[in-house]
């Protein structure tokens, strides 16, 4: 998965619904680890901002 | 300020859950130490910002500082259109969260816990398989902290309870998907807040609007999670104000999520303890948090003293935390999640119904308990539930 940092809102409503702790937040950024990520898309899904897309 | 390299607790997050947890754990003899990621607590602000006065009062002095406007009348209206007032369900406030989240933090810090802006936590340090302290990144070093008790009270975005090995995911369909906007610009009642609720509207979910003023509001949209499709909590809250406010001035636009679970399964680990938005200690039906997290890190908070004062930091002792908590409002909160699960699947005529019906009831008789109870007419034993919830909630709550 891939952040859009422009829409990004750093509100952290995808950390909670992605089951494999693949997502960090820090004061300026929110971050997916692609290695761990299983392709579930809940981030995607929940992101209010549309921020998340999927890697091409 | 000295920052000392151990304390007997370390909070993590100084959000309202936090900080009264450090008060708390502080006023009962514990030394304590809060980590916030932010610059200052309660920004960026990530609430609609509405409490009601006996959820806070137990707390924190009333203060005209952090209040933006007292509520006296909630107005639901159904998706076609017809409206019902409600009088009677005590006074409430819309906060200024940027001041009151630190007021709470100023508290702490009176009853002796110390605080660190601006400390980003990486992770538990664990010695042995046993939780001994945190790891932080500030002003460019990485830190160290010892303790015997970590309390997490790192919102929704939780990572921390993760780290000793909890499971805080939620699933799609128990989460908001909210975007709010503060509005200025309308002409509205300051004493009254809004409701709206529908599938064409807001589907899982509801629009309210909160004033902050005569002309301003927090105008905002929580969907559910598993509902928002191409059309999202944005897409929906832009048609309702473009209806609504079409005039209006966008002053403050935020994102968020909101949990509407029941809380986690775990609230406790050996020395370790986890409070409010992180442990999903949220009212499922109305998404309010500040209280319930209010209540749950004062409960965290003497419990987490009390097992320094004897010595003992294991789950075993620490659970006691989670008995209180249950008592209070977890099994409360249980009940609630049953109801959210009825709401989401409630239809347009369902919602029209049960406005009417309040409409058919006197304003000043009015009570949740009654709205609640015909909502969920038809299924027995929640009916039950939901009465026997009340009950409870009237005894502690008082």
């Amino acid at each position: 998965m891939k952040i859009i940092h422009e829409f990004c809102d750093i509100c952290g409503t995808c950390v909670a619904v992605c089951p494999v702790d693949a997502i960090t937040v820090t004061e300026f950024k929110v971050e997916i680890d692609n290695e761990i990520c299983t392709n579930c898309l809940n981030c995607l899904k929940v992101c209010p901002a549309k921020a998340i897309v999927e890697c091409e | 300020m000295m920052v000392k390299d151990r304390y007997d607790i370390v909070v993590i997050g100084a959000g309202p859950a936090g900080s009264v947890a450090a008060r708390y754990a502080a006023e009962n003899g514990a030394s304590v130490l809060m980590l916030e990621r932010d610059r200052e607590s309660g920004i960026p602000v990530r609430c609609a910002e509405g409490v009601s006065h006996n959820g806070i009062a137990p707390f924190i002095d009333i203060d005209k500082r952090w209040i933006a406007s007292q509520i006296d009348i909630a107005k639901l209206t159904s998706p076609n259109g017809e409206s019902a007032l409600m009088h009677n369900n005590g006074v409430g406030y819309v906060l200024e969260r940027r001041i009151f989240d630190t007021a709470l933090c100023e508290l702490a810090a009176k009853h002796g816990a110390r605080l660190i802006t601006k400390a980003n936590a990486l992770d538990l340090i664990k010695e042995n398989n046993k939780i001994t302290g945190v790891k932080y990144r500030y002003m460019g070093k990485t830190c160290e902290v010892k303790c015997n008790i970590v309390i997490a009270a790192d919102g929704t975005e939780s990572r921390v309870g993760r780290w000793a090995g909890i499971n805080t995911t939620v699933a799609l369909r128990d989460i908001d998907t909210c975007v709010q906007y503060t509005l200025a610009g309308l002409d509205i009642k300051r004493d009254t807040c809004e409701f709206y609720f529908g599938n064409e509207v807001s589907p899982g979910g509801y629009v309210w609007i909160f004033p902050k003023s005569d002309s301003t509001a927090n105008v905002g949209i929580g969907i559910a999670g598993h509902l928002s499709h191409e059309k999202g909590p944005k897409e929906y809250l832009d048609e309702f104000v473009a209806r609504r406010f079409p005039d209006a001035t966008i002053t403050y636009t935020m994102y968020g999520g909101v949990p509407t679970a029941a809380t986690l399964k775990e609230i406790v680990k050996d020395n370790f303890m986890i409070v409010g938005d992180a442990a999903r200690q949220v009212n499922p039906i109305t998404g309010g948090g500040i209280v319930q997290g209010m209540i749950a890190g004062s409960i965290a908070g003497k419990v987490a003293a009390e097992a320094v004062k004897k010595g003992t930091f294991d789950a075993k002792f620490l659970k006691k935390y989670r008995k209180e908590w249950d008592k209070t409002l977890g099994n409360t909160q249980k009940v609630m999640h049953n109801m959210k699960e009825k709401f989401l699947f409630m239809t347009d005529e369902r919602f029209n119904n049960l406005v009417s019906f309040c409409k058919k009831i006197p304003s000043d008789k009015f009570s949740l308990k009654s709205l609640f109870t015909e909502a969920v007419k038809g299924d027995p034993k929640l009916m039950l539930d939901v009465a026997k919830s009340f009950v409870v909630s009237k005894i502690k709550l008082k």
